[in-house]
C-alpha cells in the first residue's frame, strides 16, 4: 500500500529552486575547513553503519534511531558555532553528539550499556549527554527538550554571556504545543536560541502532508514575528552558512532564529522499522540518495581540488579507524556496577 | 473421549500466547474444527479450533491472560464423563500462571472443582485459625500463651494486645496451674538489699497497665471530691440479723453499699455516666466495679445490674469474683464495662481516701473504716458505728450539688437499711 | 522569633534566598506585578526587579521547560504554578525532563529547580481547582516533594529546597497561607527529609501533612479528652521520606491512622501503609488505617466537598477504630 507521497517527491524540486544551497559554491573557502566538515560527515555515517551492525549483533538494545542521510545538518550546524557554545537535541541525536566534539568512544560504550558510557551506561542511544562538550543530551519525549533549550538561552542571557543554544529536532515535534510556547516566549524575552527542524518528511511513518497544516516549516516561525528560514538540509556549506547567520543573530541581537532543514534519513524510524517501505517507497529512497550531502560534497572538493582520491581513502580510513577503535573501547568497557544504579537519581 | 484444550503453539517465535476472548461458553456444544477461542500470538489474533467435538465442560483459561504454550485452557468432554483424572493431568502439563482474586465466574468454577476433586488437606486446626493481631502474637509468644486459649475482643474474634494483657493478669495470680510460662517472678515480698540504696524492678504487664489508665485518668479526667459521715448502726444490724439466720453467705459492709449505690444509681441516673469527648454517655444499667486488692496491683471485678440483684446474690458474686480475681483467673468481660466504682480500704483501718477515676466512668466511691466513734445526738454524746464515704467524681459529667445528692442517697441508704429492701 | 503568616514566611524564605544567591529568580503567572495570584511574592519584583521576577504567559509547560534549561546550566530557578492543578500541563517536563536529567546524564547535569505553589482542597473550588496531587510526584524518582504545614516549616523548608541541587516540588496549602504562627525571623534551615513529631502521644500514631495535620492536631486534642494520646507525625516532606520518624512512633504506639487528602487509590498514605506493614508488622496491634480523600473528583456542593475530604471526625472515628471502641 504505497502512497504516491507528493510532498516527499516535492523536496527535491523545491529544494532546487528555491532553498539556499551552497554547494556548489564551496569555492574560496578554507580547504582545510571543508574537508573537516566532511570529515565529520564521514565520521557520523561510518559511525551509524557500526551501530547498526553492532546492533543486530545484540551489543546495542531498545532503541537505534540512525541518522544516515542527515549528517550534513549537524556538522554544516556545528561548524558555525564556537565550543562554548550548546547544544540540545532528540533521540536521533549520534551525528549531533559526534559534531559537537565527543569522543566516539564515550558513544559507542553508551550505546553498548557499559560503564565508559557517557552516562555509564544509564542513557543509552537515546539519551547521550557530555557535560565537557555543552552537549545537553538526547531527549526522547518529541519536542519535550524545545522549552528547555529556550531555557538554556534564557540563563545565557541572565548572566549576561554571549553564547548561543542550537536546538534540533525533526518535523514531528512541529506540531507539539510546547514548540509554539517556546517560540513565543524566545521571541518575547529576546532570546539566543537557533531552533533547527530537521525535516526528513516522516515523523515516524506519517508523511509530513498528513501532519501539518503548513508544508513549509519555516513559515510558522512568522507568527511570532520570529527570523525563520528553510535551507538545504542535505547541503553541508548551505547549512553551515544558514546557521551561521542565526548565530550571528543570536550573539548580536539576541534573537531567536527557527531553520527548517530539509533533508532525508535514508534508514527506518529505528531498527525496528528495517525496510522503511510500508509508508515510503523505494524509488523514493533511491530519488533522494541522488542528493546525498557526503558524496555530493566529496565530489564538490575534488572538482575544487581541495581533496584528491589518497586523502579521501586516507579520510576513510582513519574515519573507520576511529570506529572500529570505539567499538573496541566500548567491548572492553565493563558492565556498570550494580551500585550505579542508585547513583545520580 | 475427553480433550484439553491447549494453548497451541501458533509462531516459532514465540513460547507463549494470550487468550483473547473465549468463543464458547462453558456448557456449550462444540464441534471438531469449529472456532472456540481467539488466540494471540506475535503473528496476531486467530481462531483455535476444537481438536474434537463434545461439551466444553470447563474454561480454565481466563480472557486476556498470558499462558505458555501447552498450558490446558479448557476440557472438552462428553456431558457424562469424569474429569478428574484428565485435570489431574492438566495441572502437571502446564498450569496457567499465577491467578489472582477469582471473579464470580471463577469462584462458580472453584466451587465446581470442588465438587469434582477429591478432598484434599484435612481442614486446619483452630490454632491455627486463631485470628490475632501481630503485636498479640508477639506478647503471646514471648509470654508463652497458646493464643486459642486468649479471647479475643477485637473484629471477628481478633486477639489484640489488650487481651494477651488482660490474660496475663489474670493467669498472673493464679497458682501455675501449667507449666511454669516464661515470665519474670512475682517479688512483691522481697526487699531491696540494704547495701544498695534502691533496686529497679522491671515492671509487670498489669503495673504498666496501671500505670496507663491512671495517667490516662488522672490528667485529663478533672477530678473533684465529696466526703460524708454514715452512721451505719443499721447496717451492722442487719448484717447480725442475716447472719443469726445461718444457712446464708456473710454479707460484708461492702455487699451493703454496693447494693446502696446501685439503688442510688438508679434514681441518680446522671452518675451513672461517662463523659465521650463530644456527648455525655448515661448507662441504663447499672455495672458496679468492685476494686479488689491483688499482689502487684489491683483489678476490678464488675456486678453487673447490681440494681436488680439482691443482697444474696451481691454478696455471692463478689465474695466469688474477689476470690477469684486475687488468683488472677477473671476473664476480661468480667473486669471491663463498669460504669462506676467502689473501693474500700477499710479493712486496712483507713479512714477516709480519695480514689482515682477508672475512665470513662464518671465517679468512683471510696470507702472508710466502720469504727466505733462518739457522735452528738440529741445533745449527747454517744457512741456510734461511723463510715466516712468519698465520692470522686469526673466534673465534665457530674457537678457538685448531682455528685452531693448522689451522696447524700447513698448515705440515707445506707442508714435506713429497710430501704434495701424496697 | 515573629508571628508571621504562612505566605509571608515563603515570602521572607524567597526574598532571603534572592539576596543570597544572585542565581535564584522566581518565575510564573502573575508572579511580578500582580504579587502573585496569592501574594507570595509581594514586593519581590520591586526588590529584585524584572529580571530576576518574571511574569510569564500562560505556558505551564513552556516556563517550567525554560526553568529546566536554565537549571541545566547553572541557576536556581523557583518557578511558580499559580496552582498545582496547572502543574499537570507541565507534567512531561516535570516527569520526564526534570526528575531524569541527572540519571540519563550519569550525573553530569543537575536539575537544581524548585516548582512550587498552592496545592490541595481549597473551598468549593470543584474539581479542576481543588486537588491533591503528591502522589502524583511522590511516584517520580528523582523528584523531592515537600509540603509544609507550618510557617515555620514553609520557611525552613522553602530555603532548603532552593539550595538542593535536584527538583523539588513544593506543594504549598492554599487554605494555610493565611494561618499564623512562630517564625525565626534569622537563617532559618529545615533539611529535607526530615519528619518532625508535632504532638507526642502513647496510645495511637496519626501521621499527616499539609493541611491535614492541623486536622490531626485538632482530633488528638479532642481524643485526649477522652483519655486516648494520640502522636502526631508531620513527615513534612513526602520523597525523600523520613521512615524512621515514622516508623519509630509506630514502634512506640503500635496503632496507626494515616491522613491523606488526596483520593484513596494509590495514594501517599498506602505507601505509607506498606512501609509500616513491611517493617514493623510484627509491632502492629491493629491493621494501619487510612483516612483519605474518597475516589470521586472534588465536588462542588459544599456538603459533597465536606463528604469528600478528610474530617475531624473522621480522624477520630479512625482512631477508635485502630484501639478497637466503638
Amino acid at each position: 500500500m504505497k502512497r504516491n507521497l507528493k510532498g516527499s517527491r516535492r523536496v527535491a524540486e523545491k529544494d532546487k529552486d528555491r532553498v539556499s544551497s551552497r554547494a556548489a559554491k564551496g569555492a574560496g573557502m578554507d580547504a582545510r575547513v571543508m574537508r573537516h566538515l566532511l570529515r565529520q560527515m564521514l565520521l557520523i555515517r561510518r559511525f551509524e553503519e557500526k551501530a547498526a551492525e553492532m546492533y543486530a549483533l545484540g551489543k546495542i538494545g531498545g532503541f537505534l534511531h540512525l541518522y544516515i542521510g542527515q549528517e550534513a545538518v549537524a556538522a554544516g550546524a556545528m561548524s558555525a558555532i564556537r565550543e562554548d557554545d550548546y547544544a540540545i537535541s532528540h533521540y536521533r541525536e549520534h551525528g549531533h553528539c559526534l559534531a559537537k566534539g565527543t569522543d566516539p568512544q564515550r558513544i559507542m560504550a553508551e550505546l553498548f550499556g557499559r560503564h565508559g558510557g557517557l552516562s555509564k551506561g544509564k542513557g543509552g542511544s537515546m539519551h547521550l549527554f557530555d557535560r565537557a562538550h555543552n552537549f545537553l543530551g538526547g531527549h526522547a519525549i518529541v519536542g519535550g527538550h524545545i522549552p528547555i533549550a529556550t531555557g538554556v538561552g534564557f540563563a545565557i542571557k541572565y548572566e549576561g554571556k554571549d553564547q548561543v543554544v542550537l536546538c534540533f529536532f525533526g518535523d514531528g515535534a512541529v506540531n507539539q504545543g510546547v514548540l509554539h510556547e517556546s517560540f513565543n516566549l524566545a521571541m518575547l524575552w529576546k532570546l539566543p536560541v537557533i531552533y533547527i527542524c530537521e525535516n526528513n518528511w516522516y515523523a515516524m511513518g506519517t508523511p509530513l502532508e498528513k501532519a501539518s497544516a503548513v508544508q513549509d516549516l519555516y513559515k510558522k516561525a512568522a507568527a511570532y514575528e520570529m527570523p525563520g528560514e528553510p535551507v538545504d538540509g542535505m547541503d553541508v556549506l548551505a547549512v553551515r552558512e544558514c546557521v551561521g547567520r542565526a548565530v550571528a543573530r543570536a550573539r548580536g541581537e539576541s534573537l531567536p532564529t527557527f531553520i527548517e532543514a530539509r533533508t532525508y534519513r535514508y534508514r527506518g524510524h529505528s531498527m525496528r522499522d528495517p525496510s522503511a517501505a510500508i509508508y515510503r517507497t523505494r524509488e523514493e529512497v533511491e530519488e533522494q540518495k541522488k542528493r546525498d550531502p557526503i558524496v555530493r560534497f566529496q565530489q564538490c572538493l575534488m572538482e575544487q581540488g581541495a581533496l584528491d582520491e589518497d586523502e579521501w581513502r586516507k579520510m576513510d580510513k582513519e574515519v573507520t579507524d576511529v570506529v572500529d577503535e570505539a567499538v573496541a573501547y566500548a567491548d572492553a568497557s565493563p558492565e556498570p556496577p550494580l551500585g550505579v544504579l542508585y547513583e545520580d537519581v | 473421549m475427553a480433550y484439553r484444550v491447549v494453548m497451541p503453539k501458533v509462531s516459532d517465535a514465540t513460547e507463549e500466547g494470550r487468550l483473547v476472548k473465549w468463543l464458547k461458553q462453558e456448557g456449550d456444544r462444540v464441534e471438531s474444527g469449529e472456532p472456540i477461542a481467539e488466540i494471540e500470538s506475535d503473528k496476531g489474533v486467530l481462531e483455535m479450533e476444537a481438536f474434537s467435538g463434545g461439551v466444553l465442560r470447563k474454561v480454565i483459561g481466563r480472557e486476556g491472560e498470558i499462558y505458555p504454550v501447552g498450558a490446558v485452557l479448557g476440557v472438552i468432554a462428553e456431558p457424562d464423563e469424569n474429569l478428574e483424572s484428565l485435570l489431574a493431568l492438566g495441572a502437571g502439563a502446564g498450569a496457567p500462571p499465577a491467578t489472582p482474586a477469582p471473579g464470580p465466574a471463577e469462584r462458580a468454577q472453584a466451587s465446581a472443582e470442588k465438587a469434582v476433586r477429591p478432598a484434599a488437606e484435612p481442614a486446619p486446626t483452630p490454632a491455627e485459625k486463631v485470628k490475632a493481631s501481630p503485636l498479640a502474637r508477639n506478647l503471646a509468644a514471648e509470654a508463652g500463651i497458646d493464643l486459642s486459649q486468649v479471647r479475643g475482643s477485637g473484629p471477628g474474634g481478633r486477639v489484640v494486645k489488650e487481651d494477651v494483657e488482660a490474660f496475663l493478669q489474670a493467669r498472673a495470680a493464679a497458682p501455675a496451674p501449667t507449666p511454669a510460662a516464661a515470665r519474670p517472678p512475682l517479688r512483691a515480698v522481697s526487699r531491696p538489699s540494704p547495701e544498695v540504696e534502691f533496686e529497679e524492678r522491671d515492671l509487670s504487664l498489669m503495673r504498666k497497665a496501671i500505670a496507663r489508665r491512671l495517667i490516662q485518668s488522672k490528667a485529663p479526667v478533672p477530678h473533684f471530691y465529696l466526703t460524708t459521715e454514715v452512721d451505719m448502726e443499721g447496717c451492722a444490724r442487719l448484717r447480725e440479723a442475716i447472719g443469726a439466720l445461718g444457712d446464708l453467705p456473710k454479707v460484708t459492709y461492702t455487699d451493703l453499699i454496693i447494693k446502696a449505690c446501685a439503688v442510688a444509681l438508679t434514681r441518680h441516673p446522671e452518675v451513672n455516666a461517662a463523659f465521650m469527648g463530644d456527648k455525655l454517655r448515661l448507662y441504663s444499667r447499672v455495672r458496679i466495679g468492685l476494686a479488689v486488692a491483688v499482689e502487684d496491683g489491683l483489678i476490678t471485678p464488675v456486678i453487673r445490674d447490681a440494681d436488680r440483684k439482691g443482697l444474696r446474690q451481691i454478696a455471692e458474686e463478689a465474695h466469688e469474683l474477689a476470690a477469684r480475681a486475687r488468683d488472677r483467673r477473671l476473664r476480661p468481660e468480667e473486669y471491663t464495662g463498669a460504669t462506676f466504682s467502689v473501693s474500700n480500704l477499710g479493712m486496712f483501718d483507713v479512714e477516709e481516701f480519695s480514689a482515682v477515676i477508672n475512665p470513662p466512668e464518671a465517679c468512683i466511691l471510696a470507702v472508710g473504716a466502720v469504727a466505733d466513734k462518739p457522735v452528738a445526738e440529741g445533745g449527747q454524746v454517744v457512741v456510734r458505728k461511723r463510715m466516712r464515704l468519698t465520692l470522686s467524681c469526673d466534673h465534665r459529667a457530674v457537678d457538685g450539688a448531682t455528685g452531693a445528692r448522689f451522696l447524700q442517697e447513698v448515705k440515707r441508704i445506707l442508714e435506713q437499711p429497710a430501704l434495701l429492701a424496697l | 522569633m515573629a508571628q508571621m503568616a504562612y505566605r509571608d514566611a515563603l515570602n521572607q524564605a524567597l526574598r532571603e534566598e534572592m539576596a543570597r544567591d544572585p542565581r535564584v529568580f522566581l518565575m510564573g503567572e502573575e508572579v511580578g506585578l500582580y504579587e502573585g495570584a496569592y501574594k507570595v511574592s509581594k514586593g519581590l519584583l520591586q526588590e529584585f526587579g524584572p529580571k530576576r521576577v518574571i511574569d510569564t504567559p500562560i505556558a505551564e509547560a513552556g516556563f517550567t521547560g525554560v526553568g529546566i534549561g536554565a537549571a541545566m546550566v547553572g541557576l536556581r530557578p523557583v518557578i511558580e504554578m499559580m496552582t498545582f492543578n496547572f502543574a499537570i500541563l507541565a507534567l512531561d517536563q516535570i516527569v520526564n525532563h526534570a526528575a531524569k536529567i541527572s540519571y540519563m546524564s550519569g550525573g553530569q547535569y543537575r536539575v537544581p529547580i524548585v516548582i512550587r505553589g498552592p496545592g490541595g482542597a481549597a473551598f468549593q473550588l470543584a474539581a479542576q481547582h481543588s486537588q491533591s496531587m503528591e502522589s502524583y510526584f511522590c511516584h517520580v524518582p528523582g523528584l523531592k516533594v515537600v509540603m509544609p504545614a507550618t510557617p515555620a516549616d514553609a520557611k525552613g523548608l522553602l530555603k532548603s529546597a532552593i539550595r538542593d541541587d535536584g527538583p523539588v516540588i513544593f506543594i504549598e496549602s492554599e487554605v494555610l497561607y493565611g494561618f499564623r504562627g512562630e517564625v525565626d525571623e534569622e537563617e532559618h534551615l529545615i533539611p529535607l527529609g526530615v519528619a518532625e513529631v508535632k504532638r507526642p502521644g502513647e496510645d495511637v500514631t496519626i501521621v499527616a501533612w499539609s493541611k491535614t495535620l492541623h486536622l490531626a492536631l485538632e482530633a488528638a486534642e479532642a481524643l485526649e479528652q477522652e483519655g486516648v494520646s494520640c502522636e502526631v507525625v508531620d513527615p513534612r516532606t513526602l520523597r525523600p521520606l523520613d521512615k524512621e520518624t515514622i516508623l519509630n512512633s509506630v514502634r512506640k504506639t503500635n496503632r496507626v491512622v494515616v491522613l491523606e487528602e488526596g483520593a484513596r487509590f494509590s495514594g501517599v498514605g498506602a505507601e505509607l501503609a506498606s512501609l509500616i506493614s513491611e517493617e514493623v508488622f510484627d509491632l502492629l496491634d491493629a491493621p494501619v488505617y487510612r483516612v483519605p480523600g474518597i475516589d470521586v473528583p472534588m465536588p462542588y456542593a459544599r456538603n459533597l466537598e465536606r463528604a469528600k475530604i478528610p474530617t475531624k471526625e473522621r480522624v477520630i472515628e479512625a482512631v477508635h477504630h485502630v484501639l478497637y471502641r466503638q
